[in-house]
């Protein structure tokens, strides 16, 4: 139940702190923290417009995809504290989750017959289709490292303890966060805040959302980028540490991430779309990397 | 008669589960014996999925040939019916039928009469030939699953019959045998590269007959491998590994051909292959388990393969039906000339999407179950895995996630097309939503396809009994029990969330002014935004860049010429083709054929040539003799 409340908590700053950062790298007048919470709750206060074309699909998508993104909070861990749901196998139900949110997110997009909609959508149905191994072969490797299969029993049981363990904690976390600014389509794969529809994914996307729909989105996104922050500082946090240590290494490495995404959009250009495909390939290459580390802590593999 | 067929077998498939033993029928006399029908828990499994999906596909086929009726004799449909018919009992048969000589016969039959469904409409010389080779690859595969009872029966002497088989396989290396029932099996299966008659046949056949052929039918070769697989009992690892590679070929490459294909049907005909390479990874990881003695690989294993199995012929028909209700209604089964269908057909939309919902593998439905036992299968016996286990099992997970993203990009890809956006042609003006008849089959399916991904727990007892027979360890199967509970709690919650968010919104909405516009073209309104709407083949576009090695994509588009400074209209058209079809089966059958052309010189037709040639023959015979040579 903490983690859970830690994660909403956290997902309200969120982007609230990239945007501030990113406004302070460009000298430009910072907006609050708290800036895009009032901007979802002006658009909680509006009314919609909806698209002759679309169906129901495209009124039913919005909330389908919100509630993955609550849904799959549900299920992580931070440190010690147990997740509201937790089993055997939980990390499948979490991915595939998620991936329904975004199978509607596509189709919701497909609905409005816009060439632009379409685009978007077809792109993060290739990159989210691209990114999916990465993120299974790395649990697996925690799999098979810790003998566990559930988040809560993974984490649990990743200790840092050798210097290979290292390798495999300072890999994961560069993969999850590279895993989560594909997911969330950011910079260096999508910039969000781009002019030009041809090249945008997942903003592109949404053109034609407005309103409750509108607002039920940019949350669905603070919480997925929350999630994986909290993913991210699980490999970081160790079950042993005291309680409120725990908490506060939470928030630290949340805004950590969060300041790294704001630097990283400052200053990383975004790549050519056509060079995306491999750079994303990497992330599953780097994961085969982190596996064939952890098939050499489980002396599987016995050098020398 | 159907239906009488299916409660008798049902009653004895659902008494096999309830007893939980075999149950031996005496059947017919036949070649101065008795041939008996054996039921054990996994020919009831099989009677069972063929039972529920002949009822639905009877049920749809009433309300789809309406438009034949008035096209077609009597007599055609009648014949039509009677073969529906027997490939029904033919499939039971299969299934309960031990003795050799009798199975193949009745494989046979099950082989023809499929043969006589999928050339319904022989009105088109197209659907003849497309039957014809569908016709031939079954024979081919029959001349194999001959082979090997022959060469069993040759070596051991035992009786020809599967029991019999296992007194091969107990003294000598099992492989090569069981290679040949895999090609045998597997060419009704699809596994790849003996998947080519698949693509051609099911858009050839009618939506019924395509429904229950790629539903169940194509699950026979599935139903033969495993019963093979039952009698070997050593040297499991090599045999399992092969079934692994070929089946993640299978799946990887069914689902990358599916998404650049325009035929809807074809398309779910790839993707049949696909989910036959996912029945495969299941059944591969299972043997692996059983050579490396992790009993929870081999069950998780084989129930993810067996369970899929049986998801596969839930899913699959419902898009058959769907897909042919659109046919129905518009005559096209292309999807570049459909679109905002929802509009029209609802229901039928709806059922599209859940069976794509299902297909992909995503929760809360049926398919993500089968995946998800496969999946648990893997993570949990990674730890105790040797390092060569392990390095396989990491490529069936990551092969494993790969499918299902490009699963998703494959039906994303072909709900929106056909039943998204605005109208591509105007075939579409005309469609409406298709008569109940049509539509009872998908709710009979959808009701299934619900039950499994919510409350999957329901179905893991009969599923224990079937992994019994390969495995004595099922003790894993209630280790998982926890995890499915959890499953459908969360798909509950899951639920409840969509259902309060709608709510919510309701509530918030009624207090405001909802609108209705054109779609935001980016400030561009010259033109209509549905007029550069995206189509199949864009969608495609950047699937098939990358990956131009798999899918054969050719475009025909003359580029502009540098002086060419008023382009004037140009046209642009893409085609694919299946590379493993014309690297396996059209060009060496090309180069065969030509040769053959040239030796059939010799064939002038005069008698006196003839009388020559046996001339010669005699000439040489002496000649050959004379010089001691033979």
């Amino acid at each position: 139940m903490i983690s859970l409340l830690l994660i909403l908590f956290s997902s309200l700053f969120f982007v609230g702190i990239i945007i501030r950062l990113k406004a302070k790298i460009a000298a430009r007048k910072m907006p609050p923290v708290l800036q895009p919470v009032y901007d979802v709750i002006r658009l909680f206060r509006k009314g919609a417009v909806y698209s002759n074309t679309t169906s129901i699909i495209f009124k039913v998508a919005p909330l389908i995809y919100f509630a993955s993104a609550l849904v799959a909070a549900l299920f992580m861990p931070i440190g010690s504290l147990k997740p509201l749901l937790s089993f055997e196998g939980d990390f499948v139900f979490f991915a595939y989750l998620l991936a329904l949110g975004k199978f509607m997110m596509i189709l919701a997009a497909m609905d409005t017959g816009s060439g632009f909609e379409g685009m978007g959508a077809n792109r993060e149905a290739f990159y989210s289709m691209l990114v999916e191994p990465a993120f299974f072969i790395l649990i697996g490797s925690v799999a098979l490292f810790t003998d566990n299969i559930s988040f809560h029993a993974l984490f649990l049981n990743f200790n840092v303890d050798s210097n290979l363990a290292y390798i495999i904690g300072i890999a994961s976390v560069y993969v999850l966060i590279f895993i989560a600014m594909v997911e969330n389509s950011r910079m260096p794969v999508d910039d969000p805040k781009t002019h030009l529809e041809l090249t945008m994914v997942h903003e592109v996307m949404i053109l034609d959302n407005s309103g409750f729909d509108l607002g039920l989105i940019h949350i669905s996104s603070w919480l997925k980028f929350s999630i994986y922050g909290a993913l991210i500082s699980n490999f970081i946090i160790q079950g042993s540490w005291a309680f409120y240590w725990q908490i506060a290494a939470f928030l630290g490495i949340q805004l950590a991430f969060s300041l790294t995404v704001g630097v990283l959009e400052s200053f990383k250009a975004r790549n050519k779309l056509e060079k995306n495909p491999q750079w994303i390939i990497i992330l599953s290459a780097i994961s085969i990397v982190v596996f064939l580390t952890a098939l050499i802590i489980t002396q599987k593999i016995i050098l020398n | 008669m159907h239906l009488a067929i299916i409660t008798l077998s049902s009653l004895w498939a659902v008494n096999v589960f309830i007893i939980s033993s075999k149950l031996t029928l005496a059947f017919l006399p036949f070649l101065g014996s008795t041939l008996y029908l054996e039921i054990d828990q996994l020919s009831a499994f099989f009677m069972l999925v063929i039972n529920f999906t002949m009822l639905g596909g009877i049920i749809y086929a009433r309300g789809y040939l309406q438009p034949y009726l008035q096209k077609k004799s009597k007599t055609e449909m009648a014949w039509h019916f009677f073969n529906y018919l027997w490939l029904h009992i033919s499939m039971l048969l299969v299934v309960m039928i031990h003795d050799a000589i009798a199975f193949l016969m009745i494989w046979e039959i099950m082989s023809i009469s499929s043969f006589f469904l999928v050339i319904f409409e022989s009105g088109e010389k197209k659907t003849i030939k497309i039957g014809i080779k569908y016709l031939i690859q079954m024979h081919v595969g029959v001349v194999f699953l001959m082979l090997g009872f022959i060469l069993a029966y040759v070596q051991t002497d035992a009786a020809l019959s599967f029991t019999g088989l296992s007194v091969y396989f107990s003294s000598h290396n099992p492989f090569w045998l069981f290679l040949l029932f895999f090609i045998g099996f597997g060419i009704k299966a699809g596994f790849i590269p003996l998947h080519t008659w698949l693509p051609h046949a099911h858009p050839a056949a009618p939506s019924h007959v395509s429904g229950v052929m790629s539903g169940v039918m194509i699950k026979m070769g599935i139903y033969g491998i495993l019963r093979v697989l039952m009698v070997i009992h050593h040297d499991l690892f090599n045999i399992g590994l092969f079934i692994l590679i070929i089946s993640l070929i299978t799946g990887l490459a069914g689902i990358s051909m599916a998404i650049v294909q325009r035929d809807v049907k074809k398309l779910l005909a790839y993707s049949s292959i696909e989910n036959i390479g996912i029945i495969g990874i299941g059944i591969g990881l299972g043997v692996i388990g059983i050579a490396e003695n992790i009993p929870v690989l081999t069950v998780l294993g084989f129930g993810g393969g067996i369970l899929h199995v049986f998801n596969h012929s839930l899913f699959k028909p419902l898009l058959f039906y769907t897909a042919g209700s659109v046919y129905n209604q518009t005559h096209t089964r292309n999807v570049e000339e459909l679109g905002s269908l929802i509009k029209k057909m609802p229901k039928t939309a709806l059922f599209f999407l859940l069976g794509a919902l299902a297909i992909s593998g995503l929760p809360p439905f049926n398919g993500f179950i089968s995946e998800f036992l496969i999946y648990s299968g893997i993570f949990k016996s990674l730890h105790s895995a040797s390092l060569y286990t392990d390095i396989i099992l990491m490529f069936s997970f990551a092969g494993l996630v790969i499918i299902g993203g490009l699963a998703l990009f494959c039906f994303t890809k072909t709900f929106s097309i056909i039943f998204l956006g605005t109208a591509r042609s105007s075939k579409v003006e005309q469609a409406s939503e298709v008569s109940t008849s049509m539509l009872v089959p998908d709710f009979m399916i959808g009701f299934m396809i619900i039950i499994i991904g919510f409350i999957p727990i329901v179905f893991m007892n009969l599923l224990s009994q079937i992994i019994l027979l390969f495995s004595t360890d099922v003790s894993a199967i209630q280790q998982i029990t926890p995890s499915l509970n959890y499953i459908s709690l969360s798909s509950g919650v899951f639920i409840i969330v969509v259902g309060l968010v709608w709510i919510l919104r309701s509530w918030q909405q009624k207090r405001q002014t909802i609108m209705q516009n054109t779609t935001w073209g980016c400030a561009y309104t010259g033109a209509d935004p549905a007029l550069h709407q995206y189509t199949s083949a864009s969608y495609a576009d950047n699937f098939v860049q990358l990956s131009s090695q798999v899918v054969n994509v050719k475009k025909d588009f003359k580029d502009f010429d540098e002086r060419e400074i008023f382009p004037r209209s140009r046209e642009f058209a893409t085609r694919s083709s299946d590379i493993l079809e014309d690297n396996l089966i059209t060009r060496p059958g090309n180069r065969t054929l030509f040769w053959l052309k040239k030796i059939a010189v010799f064939q002038t037709g005069k008698i006196q040539h003839y009388l020559l040639y046996a001339l010669v023959f005699l000439a040489l015979i002496f000649l050959l003799n004379y010089f001691n040579l033979i």
